[in-house]
């Protein structure tokens, strides 16, 4: 790809003022008495009082360059009687920089952060929806997983599911006197519903839809035709192949005056399953992340639990996880491009292709872990198993000769084509500026000229290791969003044949394998470069075998922030395709 | 034509053997109707990506006559519920199943269809999609391997193969078949077949479930 840029001719973040430790001591001294280092055992940053967080917030931005805000999240402190937000922002070169919000549980009302940083917008979301903290001057305050009307904030430590156990597993028993008993007998309705005394069904008014359309914009034009403009809604179900996102859109005519993403179609508590389980237990949910790159986030979330317990993987399966890792990413690069070329209305041609890449893969994935696309395959301190007779083989016959050879038929196929050409070059258009506010990261925020690989500005396991280029474009539209991803799969094949030429011998496992562990009280946030951008994963343990907050960042979700950005002022086909050049999975997106 | 159609009682010439099929009309129409099912594109989840999977070349439905994916639920007959159905989606499925033209069938794909799956505790996902509309055929796994899928869809076809017109529900002029009922999003999750039920509860429990343990 003749048109690829070095990376150094990136548009660069401002670089921060030194490192985390002097901004935070910086962030102490111009608000004194507002901002307190947290000094409780193993956790990290600083502890900002309510009423100057937009301030501070402000001064981190503006004076000490923190102009990615990456996660927002709540945590229950009930012990505490507390609610906390957590907040971990970064700058270009910079680790996060970690500041917290504390408020009772009684009224927990905390400023909003979108009018700093947009990419807080439907984290504060979630986060009010999961535990009901109330981000004052929020433009949109609604449930985002959940439904308006729902009752309860499900992630609050005293709620409880209809089908609730235990407080933790193991549960003691499912099958007390040796009969098995099913969650459905338990309940008086037979299904995974409760109903607060009182409530009457028959006079409930439903306003679950009527409230997702208050926050729209109606364009009022001042001048030209007076037309009148119409309320589309696409999906849950639509023929586009990303699962089940609704997206209302407000169309004068055929154009986009504005549009927001419906959420929580697939929301499956996975962090509230999560808290109830041990921390190797909560490894094979994750894969039900993205479940197109399982092995990935496997990675990122053993990752998170070795740095809260401080151990190293041995040798050969740090090489085993980025092998693993390189290939997913490989996988996730060919269903987005193939997908993508569905929603311009190539049906299912290129995909067909990528399939048939994806399938040997799969295979290779098969081969270690069992199963297909659930591999549960990443041990925190370690792998699954070594790798099986034969598999080398077979993988580098893909990786050296196969793939390479696919990747640029793919390109050859598709890069050219005059009809996808003139559906993509100009179309989403995501400045630089907007992609690092609104919290783009991944190939998305990469196509829009900033050079910020995880990989590269944070290495993690052994990518520092690895000769490879982080892919740069620079016109921020679908086009080069689909460049950045052909040649990421190229890089990926660099970085597996580095791999697998220096792979060494010796166990994949440190300490033994178990399924309970005691992890030392602390919190740890851990991102890795997914194939689609940032994941994180923010864990606080209170030195139990459970977490006591388990947190996925998800990238998909955070990139739908930008699209209604992205898609004003074009036409309402241009929504699918511009939705597909994201490439989001729903399974993350709701978790 | 393939022999299996032909009725073993019935003689066929031997010159005529390979134009010539003699069946009931019963057994043609069945077999046409299971050759030609229609599937309606939908996933909801990572069940989805298999079922996709099995639509591409390694695994191929086309061999079995169901090509044609559909997007509009008027045109498909068969619904893949392909992964977990959540309380804010449940009532959608509903909505699609309610449009589908008969005869329709249904098969649920995964545990999560099947039964809740690995989510099943969870506060926000319905414990198996049969507890809204009839299944079919079930297909074990998380998620189904393609080939698992692509023998519930030959369960499917022998269960086709099976019927007796007589019992369709066009014979009798019955119209449009049953429209289920649509669950509702309040605080919970409501169906409405079960309000008498959630009012009588309401009235006995005088604190909530959640304080309740
Ligand atoms: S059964 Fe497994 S693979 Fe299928 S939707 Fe449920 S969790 Fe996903």
């Amino acid at each position: 790809m003749n048109e690829q840029v070095a990376e150094s001719e990136g548009v660069q973040l401002d670089a921060a003022v030194g490192s985390v430790e002097q901004a935070s001591q910086a962030l102490r001294e111009a608000f004194p008495g507002k901002v307190r280092p947290d000094e409780r055992e193993g956790y990290e940053g600083v502890i900002v009082d309510a009423d100057a967080l937009v301030d501070a917030a402000l001064f981190l931005r503006d004076q000490l360059g923190f102009r990615y805000l990456s996660s927002v999240t709540g945590v229950d402190y009930a012990n505490d009687g507390l609610l906390e937000s957590v907040y971990h922002a970064y700058g270009a070169e910079s680790g996060a920089l970690v500041f917290k919000v504390q408020v009772g549980c009684g009224n927990p009302e905390i400023p909003s952060l979108v009018s700093v940083w947009p990419s807080a917008n439907f984290q504060e979301r979630e986060s009010y929806d999961m535990y009901g903290i109330r981000y004052a001057g929020h433009p949109n305050l609604q449930r985002i997983l959940t439904w308006e009307g729902f009752a309860g904030h499900p992630m609050r430590k005293d709620w409880r599911e209809p089908y609730y156990e235990e407080e933790h597993k193991p549960f003691k028993t499912r099958h007390p006197d040796g009969g098995v008993f099913r969650a459905e007998d338990r309940n008086p309705f037979g299904r995974n519903v409760q109903y607060s005394p009182g409530f009457d069904p028959a006079k409930w008014e439903d306003i679950a839809q009527s409230a997702v359309y208050d926050g729209l914009m109606r364009e009022v034009k001042e001048e030209g035709l007076q037309t009148e403009t119409i309320t589309v809604n696409v999906g849950p179900q639509h023929p586009s192949t990303h699962g089940v996102l609704r997206v209302v859109v407000v169309l004068d005519g055929e154009t986009v005056v504005d549009l927001m993403p419906v959420l929580g179609y697939l929301h499956r508590n996975h962090e509230k399953i999560g808290e109830r389980c041990t921390f190797p237990q909560i490894i094979p949910y994750t894969d039900r992340l993205d479940y197109i790159c399982s092995m990935s986030n496997g990675l990122g979330y053993v990752l998170a639990v070795e740095k809260l317990i401080g151990i190293q993987p041995p040798e050969r399966a740090e090489y085993i996880r980025v092998i693993m890792a390189e290939l997913t990413r490989i996988v996730n690069h060919l269903m987005a491009i193939g997908f993508l070329w569905n929603d311009v209305g190539a049906y299912f041609t290129p995909v067909i292709y990528a399939f048939n890449e994806r399938e040997l893969i799969l295979d290779l994935f098969e081969m270690v872990s069992g199963s297909r696309m659930m591999c549960n395959y990443m041990r925190v301190g370690g792998v699954f198993e070594d790798l099986p007779a034969g598999w080398m083989e077979k993988a580098r016959a893909l990786v050296y000769d196969r793939l390479p050879r696919f990747v640029d038929e793919f390109h050859r196929l598709l890069s050219e084509n005059e009809i996808w050409r003139s559906r993509s070059m100009g179309v989403g258009i995501l400045p630089a500026e907007q992609a690092v506010a609104m919290g783009a990261s991944g190939p998305l925020l990469r196509a829009s000229g900033v050079p910020y690989d995880i990989r590269r500005v944070e290495p993690y396991s052994i990518y520092d290791r690895f000769d490879f280029d982080v892919v740069v474009r620079h016109n921020a539209d679908v086009y080069d969003r689909f460049l950045v991803r052909m040649e990421e799969m190229r890089q990926s094949l660099r970085i597996l044949r580095q791999a697998m030429n220096q792979i060494p011998a010796g166990p994949v496992q440190t300490g033994k394998k178990n399924w309970t562990m005691k992890v030392p009280a602390g919190e740890a946030y851990h991102r890795i470069e997914a194939p689609k951008g940032e994941l994180g994963f923010y864990l606080v343990s209170d030195g139990g075998s459970n977490p006591w907050r388990y947190h996925v960042r998800s990238t998909s979700m955070i990139n739908l922030t930008p699209l209604a950005e992205m898609c004003r002022g074009h036409k309402i086909a241009d929504v699918v395709v511009i939705l597909g050049s994201i490439d989001i999975t729903l399974g993350e997106v709701d978790r | 034509m393939t022999d299996e159609l032909t009725h073993p009682n019935i003689p066929v010439p031997e010159d005529l053997k390979g134009t010539v099929t003699l069946a009931t009309w019963e057994k043609f129409y069945n077999w046409c109707r299971a050759r030609s099912v229609w599937p309606m594109f939908f996933g909801l989840a990572c069940c989805a990506f298999e079922m996709i999977a099995m639509a591409t070349s390694r695994f191929d439905f086309a061999r079995f006559g169901m090509e044609v994916m559909r997007a509009s639920p008027r045109q498909a007959d068969l619904m893949i519920v392909a992964g977990t159905v959540t309380k804010k989606m449940a009532p959608q499925v509903v909505r699609l199943y309610n449009q589908m033209a008969e005869p329709r069938y249904v098969v649920s794909m995964g545990a999560c269809a099947n039964g809740g799956g690995p989510f099943k505790e969870g506060y926000s996902v319905v414990s198996g999609i049969d507890k809204l509309i009839p299944v079919d055929v079930y297909v074990p796994g998380c998620p189904p391997t393609p080939q698992a899928l692509l023998h519930g869809f030959v369960t499917l076809h022998k269960m086709i193969e099976n019927t007796k017109y007589k019992d369709m529900i066009w014979y009798h002029n019955r119209g449009q078949g049953e429209e289920f009922a649509i669950p509702v999003l309040g605080p919970d999750i409501f169906d409405p077949r079960q309000i008498p039920l959630i009012q009588s509860e309401a009235a006995k429990t005088p604190v909530a479930a959640n304080d309740s343990e």
